[in-house]
């Protein structure tokens, strides 16, 4: 069995969804030690004890958020060779890719992106060509590095809880970082987050302006909403809510696509969506060719009717 | 300025794509100039241009390792208004992961000196890792700022804004540095006739792995520290029932979804 490293990132009062699904992951390839960035509140220790971790390592300098991922990197290189670690496992943002990236640089390991699984030997699962193909990978280097993408592991204590001890890990300097200056934080929309949402209702340039239809099925479905480029771009809908290449890669058991065309950048962030339904009015439209229902109609008649319909059937 | 510009050639999304052979490498028939790239070029041409163009010296070097093919990469960048291009071919640079990617690119920069920026697409739009950005600003030793929706350069440092799901940052690097752009940054032009005539009287340089000093074992297939050792391909999706509204369509969507246990 591995050593294996968990990077943790300011996990604040409690861990993430996606931290927990590392945890549990790395438990089932061998010991697991956390390598955390940030604060360790009371609440974060004990989930770490829960999750069976053997070691928690935090780094020794403090300034690591001031810095775009290179000193991150760096502390993580550290705190690997202080552990023999054999697999390490990071989230798979875009911060956690960059890490990886660096990371594999300094300890001669292959980074795996993307991952939905891994094999107890290392052999890591993922997707690639926009979802048209399912690879098996391996890094053939002592070391591998690895970025498991969120909601493809059930998060799962540990039989037996555990103890971890804390120690500190010197970081050494990095050459040169980009800083970050400033911080603004977005206002939160209080609906389900996209990429872990079970079900997406999205819209596109056929909304015309007025995303309220989409939102109102969205909220009378408990969904996260979505939005093609064309929509995003015409400032309809923050640019958060983009799905697609350039968005995010969304596969929930349900997505709803309203008035968007289906253009190739934007299946390749939906088309592994368990259902897909789409609403448009042009029949000739390629999202037909993916969706398990598609209606061939207005979304200002479709999408309010279905609204009243759900929420009349939820009482 | 001297500015390189990072620019994949990458099969065309809106083919089939596949992969092929024993290492599972990607089929490059019917590739294009990555899309992606393009934002990149698009935003070196208008730093280039904000300080004169090439009268002024400023250079903008277009960059593509891969094979032959690889250079109409290159000369569609040149096409668009790049100065001059490099294409970095050699027979063992194939099945080069990200690693060795970065390696056989980041010998290429040392190779053409003097470079202020090196500017990349967000992610190719084939292999789709984000990684060589991030690999290459560590084998250079430069600070990486990646995934920017917005570029200054001023003097010696660069400002760029980047965008996450809960919050926006501005960050702030010395030069050199290396960036990778989104497709927020700016709206790439196309080449026009002008621009396509000029291409053909700019140069081309074709660099070997000897010319650059790498050795060839540390990129290829042999070099490179991750294998895909299975590749399938997911059966396409199939279309399923198809309605025209009658006036009825919202509640048949409800029906739908019940039946499929999603309400
Ligand atoms: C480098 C690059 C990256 C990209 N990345 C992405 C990405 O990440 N995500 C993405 O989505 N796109 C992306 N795109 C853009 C993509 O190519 C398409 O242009 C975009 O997806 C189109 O959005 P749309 O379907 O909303 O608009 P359109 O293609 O204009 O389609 C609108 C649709 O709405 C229908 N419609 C209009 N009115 C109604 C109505 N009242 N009722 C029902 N239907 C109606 C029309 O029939 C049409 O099918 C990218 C493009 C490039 C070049
Ligand atoms: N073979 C290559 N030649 C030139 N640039 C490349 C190559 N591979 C990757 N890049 C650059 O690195 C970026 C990110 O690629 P990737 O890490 O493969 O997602 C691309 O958008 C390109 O700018």
């Amino acid at each position: 069995m591995a050593n294996v490293l968990v990077f943790i990132d300011n996990p604040g009062a409690s861990l993430k969804k996606s931290s927990l699904e590392l945890l549990t992951l790395a438990r089932s390839l061998g010991e697991s030690t956390v390598a955390l960035n940030g604060e360790l509140s009371d609440s974060a220790a004990a989930t770490f004890a829960e999750y069976g971790v053997a070691g928690i390592l935090r780094p020794s300098a403090q300034d690591l958020d001031e810095f775009l991922v290179a000193p991150k990197a760096a502390f993580l290189a550290a705190a690997a060779e202080n552990t023999g670690a054999g697999i390490v496992l990071l989230d798979n943002s875009p911060e956690g890719k960059e890490i990886a990236a660096r990371l594999g640089v300094r300890l001669s390991a292959g980074v795996i992106t993307d991952v939905v699984a891994v094999d107890p030997d290392g052999t890591a699962h993922k997707s690639v060509l926009a979802g048209s193909y399912t690879t098996a990978c391996k890094a053939t280097t002592a070391v591998s590095v690895l970025t498991l993408k969120a909601n493809n592991v059930t998060p799962e204590p540990a039989p037996a809880a555990t103890s971890p001890a804390t120690s500190t890990v010197d970081v050494p300097a990095v050459a040169a970082a980009a800083r970050i200056t400033a911080r603004e934080q977005k206002v939160a929309s209080g609906r389900p987050d996209l990429t872990d949402a079970r079900i997406v209702v999205a819209g596109g340039r056929g909304m015309d302006g007025d995303f309220g239809p989409v939102e109102e099925l969205a909220d009378a479905l408990g969904a996260a909403v979505g939005a093609s480029r064309a929509a995003t771009d015409a400032g309809w809908i923050s640019h958060d809510a983009q799905v697609g290449q350039t968005g995010k890669t969304v596969s929930p058991q349900l997505y709803i696509s309203a008035g968007i065309s289906g253009a190739i950048q934007q299946k390749a962030g939906m088309q592994t969506s368990k259902v897909i339904v789409a609403i448009n009015k042009d029949a000739e439209s390629p999202v037909f060719e993916i969706a398990d229902f598609g209606i061939i109609g207005d979304v200002f008649d479709v999408l309010p009717q279905a609204t009243a319909e759900i929420k009349k059937r939820k009482g | 300025m001297k500015i390189v510009v990072l620019v994949k050639h990458v099969p065309d999304a809106q083919f089939d794509r596949h992969l092929n052979g024993e290492g599972h490498t990607t089929d490059r028939d019917e590739s294009i100039l990555s899309e992606l790239d393009e934002y990149a070029l698009e935003a070196a041409l208008q730093l280039a241009e904000a300080r004169g163009g090439s009268k002024a010296g400023n250079q903008v070097i277009a960059l593509s390792m891969g094979p032959a093919g690889a250079v109409n990469a290159v000369k569609k960048s040149l096409q668009m208004g790049a100065t001059e291009g490099v294409h970095v071919t050699d027979d063992a640079l194939a099945g080069s992961d990200a690693a060795a990617t970065s390696l056989a690119l980041a010998a290429a920069v040392r190779h053409l000196g003097g470079v202020d920026l090196v500017l990349t697409g967000m992610a190719s739009t084939d292999g789709e890792t984000s990684l060589v950005p991030a690999q290459l600003a560590e084998r250079l030793g430069l600070p990486q700022v990646t995934f920017a929706s917005t570029l200054q350069v001023d003097g010696g440092r660069l400002t760029a804004r980047r965008d996450a799901d809960t919050y926006s940052e501005t960050v702030e690097a010395p030069l050199p540095a290396v960036v990778s752009v989104t497709d927020q940054i700016n709206e790439p032009r196309y080449p026009n006739f002008k621009g396509i005539i000029a291409a053909k009287r700019k140069s081309i340089t074709t660099l070997s792995l000897s010319d650059i000093g790498v050795d060839p074992a540390q990129v290829g297939f042999a070099g490179s520290w991750t294998a895909i050792t299975s590749a399938e391909q997911r059966p396409p999706r199939t279309a399923g029932t198809i309605i025209t509204d009658e006036g009825d369509a919202g509640i048949k969507l409800v029906d739908f979804l019940a039946a499929q246990k999603l309400l």
